[in-house]
């Protein structure tokens, strides 16, 4: 299947794209690693008059710790996450989630930008990087503006970037003391789509859960957090009873669809399911267990 | 509509070509370049059976496209077997019989190719983990996976790379 034509522009700096953005206005749309854009063209899902592929933009792929945070550029392949000695050395929710994204093929083009401006909820980094609390970098005509990951996912494939914006960065803040993350997700086959999966990103104190954020993936429109099994988390012990609450509630928050993968009541029993096994396993981790 | 100059080096040749901003690079590779060893299975990004080489990284050519490939050095199956002698990953498919129809083959030969300059010395798992973007209807993938072994045994016992 061959893509619809369309007019391609591969612009050498941001400014120059942000540039092209501006004139050429929603008719246009950002090529990275174009690994989803690329098969909805096929589909003809997508039929943008115009890409602008920014994957020649030097310098927009980094993963590196600065002050605060953990910055991570755009245009960083999944790959790279995998292999970054940071990212396997303190932040076992990000490493969970870049080894289970698509397949090993997909993940040496696909980009953590892309992968949260297409805003999918079947995506994986959206929950991750709601569980992480992550900030995102956006750049365009009126300058730079930093946008909360619980402002940016407004609607299914809509995000809150104005039109011209380019997402330029993801910073995650730097994981303290006694803290522990893990991304469980079920999915029929490498290279599927979730049938559902659970971020968690918790710190512990005193042995109770001191804060804690549940991120979901592909069991709503618009990727969104479990809140409430949060909440029925925090300021505990991680005792059986407790986890048992926290996954019903998250079975019920969520408001997944019936498709190939599954009936809804299937799915939420999932999510009850991996929300006590994921916070299990970041608990574990958060006392120094490995992996 | 735009047409676009794309130059690429493959298999060591340079080769320059006007398309079209759509073209897929697995119709670049195969009907303006005249690569058919590169082959298209789903067309869903899915198969893996369109896998080459691009600056050393193994993708799935029908999801580039190949204005986004300009200046870059992709190899294929076609550039494996150098003067005529087998790669030792060719030689341990055909040892083990890591093939049946051989569909697959061209894109778990570049796959496996990537994995071994990677990891020279993979485990049984980490071969498994490799190889999970590209299908195969025929083996069941075990002797895929005694293949690589084979290639890996081989190339370590050389000392070289793949």
């Amino acid at each position: 299947m061959i893509p619809a034509p369309f007019d391609y522009h591969a612009p050498q700096t941001l400014d120059e794209a942000i540039a092209l953005l501006g004139r050429l206005g929603d008719t246009a749309k950002i090529l990275a690693g174009g690994q989803s854009l690329i098969p909805a063209m096929r589909f003809r899902l997508a039929l943008p008059d115009t890409l602008v592929d920014i994957g020649r933009i030097r310098d927009l792929a980094y993963v590196e710790e600065r002050g605060d945070h953990l910055a991570i550029g755009a245009m960083t392949r999944e790959h790279a996450l995998e292999a970054a000695p940071v990212v396997a050395a303190s932040y076992p929710l990000l490493l969970d989630t870049a080894k289970v994204i698509a397949d090993p093929l997909v993940r040496n083009k696909a980009t953590v930008g892309g992968n949260l401006a297409h805003a999918d909820p079947a995506n994986d980094h959206p929950a991750t990087m709601l569980a992480y609390g992550a900030q995102i970098i956006a750049r365009g005509a009126k300058g730079t503006r930093t946008i909360a990951i619980d402002d940016l996912f407004v609607g299914l494939f809509e995000t809150s970037l104005a039109p011209g914006e380019i997402l330029t960065e993801i910073r995650i803040p730097k994981p303290g003391k006694g803290s522990g993350g893990a991304y469980l997700k079920i999915e029929r086959k490498v290279g599927d789509y979730a049938v559902a999966a659970v971020a968690v990103q918790l710190e512990l104190a005193g042995g109770a859960i001191k804060h804690i954020r549940i991120g979901l993936t592909n069991v709503s429109s618009v990727p969104m957090r479990a809140k409430n099994a949060e909440a029925a988390l925090t300021g505990k012990k991680p005792t059986d009873d407790v986890l048992d609450a926290a996954g019903k509630a998250g079975a019920a928050e969520c408001d997944p669809s019936a498709d190939l993968r599954g009936q809804v009541d299937y799915k939420r029993d999932m999510v009850r399911v991996l929300i006590k096994r994921a916070v299990r396993h970041a608990v574990h981790r958060a006392q120094g267990g490995k992996p | 509509m735009s047409q676009h100059e794309v130059s690429v080096t493959i298999n060591g040749d340079k080769q320059t070509r006007t398309v079209e901003a759509r073209t897929l690079l697995v119709h670049f590779i195969r009907e303006n370049l005249g690569l058919t060893g590169t082959h298209i299975g789903c067309d869903t990004t899915s198969c893996g059976a369109c896998t080459v080489s691009i600056d050393g990284e193994a993708v799935k050519s029908c999801t580039v496209f190949a204005v986004q490939a300009d200046g870059a050095t992709i190899e294929t199956v076609e550039g494996l077997a150098a003067g005529g002698v087998l790669h030792p990953l060719q030689e341990g498919f055909w040892e083990k019989h890591g093939l049946q129809c051989g569909f697959c083959t061209p894109g778990m030969l570049i796959s496996a190719r990537a994995l071994l300059a990677r990891n020279p010395h993979p485990t049984e798992s980490e071969i498994r983990h490799g190889i999970s973007g590209n299908l195969c209807r025929c083996t069941g993938y075990n002797k895929i996976v005694e293949a690589i072994q084979y290639a890996a045994e081989k190339l370590g016992a050389a000392g070289k790379g793949a």
